[in-house]
């Protein structure tokens, strides 16, 4: 199969950051500040819209700075970008657990996804308990979250663990569950704390055709944080490259693979040249 | 290329990290290994007092430590004593019971109010810890001198003595859910209550059940010491101590020290039971090891 000419030039010319001017100089279009007028007009009626978002921590450290981008529905994001460059702060100010200090985010926070590093199942009840919990909390009534709990429990294929409690089950099948249980409201927009960091290599394969087999059929607004270049570009329609703190977004890539992706996507050399772009944007991005 | 697309399906349906079943195999073998070596000991310790007895101890002053059957004779198969010790026995049971009902509402209250607001953890916690270092015999005079030598002064000992164990683990387990846990009722809009009620309080059952273990013992100490101390009401095992010692019966003294530890141990396994029952599905190290 042939993907043509990959890698989508997002915006074209110089941009500004900071009082540097960067020119180009790499196949791929470095980004350095999003253009506020560009960003405007494709965030209208985005499921997600960061706006010239800033996060600075009451200890001085700036963590995120003037970030902006948006996510539609049917689309898939993923941040890559070193540690502790605010990657996580963008998903905890998204979902309002932190409140940016400047610039604007705009969702809908009432139906949002939030899949956490780890599974953070209460341990006290099965499985079946866990994935009911948000329907719980948004007082929905029983029966009603039964049935939401157990169609998404068959979408994650845990059927037969509906009564387990999470001790018995392995880190993929918490993950499993954990992923069921931000599914059972079905919401348009799902974020994805660095979900998979913590489980071995092939569950982590077996959750990413897993997360992918959802967002096709859900077609929610997805944004992803990783560490791992080939996740993200298996995963997503779009890869953003984080800076080191402060967090800014350096570079934007189209992935133009159509889905459903098949594994041996993996080895495909368009793959690797991408991965290789990416790569060499985060190298890039330390300096 | 379909083997591929096969893969993709088969791979939710038939997990490949399935949980192992748990071992069950050996259950006889691990019951020998763990009753013959403190049965050994056991034997050792009653060889050990004969020989204390028989051999040590010049027969006029014997009775300092009579042989092991002697106590059983007449410390346990003399009805008349035995009746005795049972009855104030029971009496002390239910003394140590009351007092660590009321101490475990009492901490319950105080522990939920300071995982509530930090302020006032702040406030009463060194009051708490000012209270639990005051030696127990030190406020037994000060409780008969408020409140009498009664049965009400005794569950107060038992109160105070069981109290602060409750508080402590209360607090420290409310406190003990992870963050994400918290960040998820966040993001929920969940409610205090809520938030109480489903996440800390759950989360808490592991350190209640590990400071109640401890406060159920502490409250059977706090009736007898209390019970030793008041004369008036019913008569406990703390009185009956008093007054075997006092008349130089030792084999009743021994056979009533016997009965008090046994008391001890009874409400440790109890509650450990109980803890299995509420937590033992779920949590790891719940169960009933003494």
């Amino acid at each position: 199969m042939l993907y043509g000419n990959a890698v989508a030039a997002i915006s074209s010319g110089t941009h500004r950051l900071g009082s540097q001017t960067y020119v180009p100089s790499t196949p791929y279009v470095l980004m350095t500040a999003v253009d506020a007028a560009f960003e405007a007009t494709s965030a209208a009626g985005a499921a997600l819209a960061f706006d010239r978002t800033q996060m600075v921590f009451p200890d001085g450290t700036e963590a995120v700075r003037e970030v902006s981008f948006s996510v539609h529905r049917g689309e898939f994001v993923t941040i890559v970008g070193p540690s502790g460059c605010g990657k996580s702060t963008l998903l905890k100010i998204a979902s309002g657990l932190l409140d940016a200090t400047a610039g604007s985010v705009r969702v809908d926070r009432d139906r949002l996804g939030y899949v956490f590093q780890d599974a953070t199942l209460l341990p006290w009840r099965t499985v079946l308990g866990n994935v009911e919990l948000i329907a719980e909390l948004h007082g929905i009534e029983k029966s009603e979250r039964r049935r939401l709990a157990l169609e998404a429990i068959d979408t994650v294929g845990l059927s037969g663990f509906v009564n387990h409690y999470p001790r018995s089950l392995s880190g993929g099948m918490r993950m499993r569950a954990s992923l069921a249980r931000t599914l059972t409201l079905k919401p348009p927009v799902f974020l994805f704390d660095e979900p998979f960091g913590a489980v071995d290599e092939i569950t982590r394969e077996h959750l990413n055709e897993e997360t992918q087999r959802l967002f096709q059929q859900e077609g929610f607004a997805g944004l992803f944080i990783t560490h791992s270049i080939s996740e993200a570009v298996y995963m997503s329609t779009r890869v953003l490259v984080m800076s080191a703190r402060p967090g800014r977004i350096v570079a934007e890539f189209e992935v133009p693979f159509s889905y459903p992706r098949n594994p041996e996507l993996r080895f495909d050399p368009e793959f690797a040249r991408l991965s290789g772009e990416i790569s060499h944007a985060l190298r890039g991005s330390h300096s | 290329m379909s083997t591929v697309e096969d893969q993709v399906e088969v791979a939710p349906a038939v997990p490949d990290d399935a949980p192992r079943p748990i071992e069950r195999a050996g259950l006889l073998a691990r019951l020998t290994v763990s009753i013959i070596p403190p049965l050994m000991l056991g034997a050792l310790v009653v060889a050990g007092w004969y020989a204390v007895s028989y051999l040590l101890l010049d027969p006029k002053r014997r009775f300092l430590l009579k042989p092991p059957h002697e106590v059983v004779q007449n410390g346990f198969l003399n009805w008349s004593a035995l009746s005795e010790m049972l009855s104030a026995l029971w009496s002390s049971t239910k003394v140590a019971m009351i007092g660590l009902v009321i101490a475990i509402a009492i901490g319950f209250v105080l522990a939920i109010i300071m995982s509530q607001a930090r302020t006032i953890e702040r406030a009463v916690f060194p009051f708490m810890v000012t209270l639990q270092a005051i030696p127990i015999l030190a406020i037994v005079p000060l409780i008969s001198f408020w409140w009498g030598t009664g049965q009400r002064s005794r569950v107060i000992v038992c109160v105070i003595i069981a109290l602060f164990p409750i508080i402590v683990n209360t607090l420290f387990g409310l406190q003990s859910a992870e963050r994400g846990m918290h960040d998820l009722f966040t993001l929920h809009h969940a409610s205090r209550a809520t938030r109480l009620r489903k996440l800390m309080f759950p989360a808490a059952l592991p350190a209640i059940f590990a400071g109640l273990r401890i406060s159920a013992g502490l409250s059977v100490i706090g009736a007898i010491v209390g019970d030793f101390f008041f004369g008036r009401g019913d008569v406990g095992i703390g009185q009956v101590l008093k007054k075997y010692s006092s008349q130089l019966m030792g084999e009743e003294l021994f056979a009533a020290v016997l009965l008090s530890s046994a008391l001890g141990v009874t409400v440790f396994l109890t509650f450990g039971w109980i803890q299995t029952l509420a937590i033992g599905k779920w949590h790891e190290t719940s169960g009933g090891r003494p």
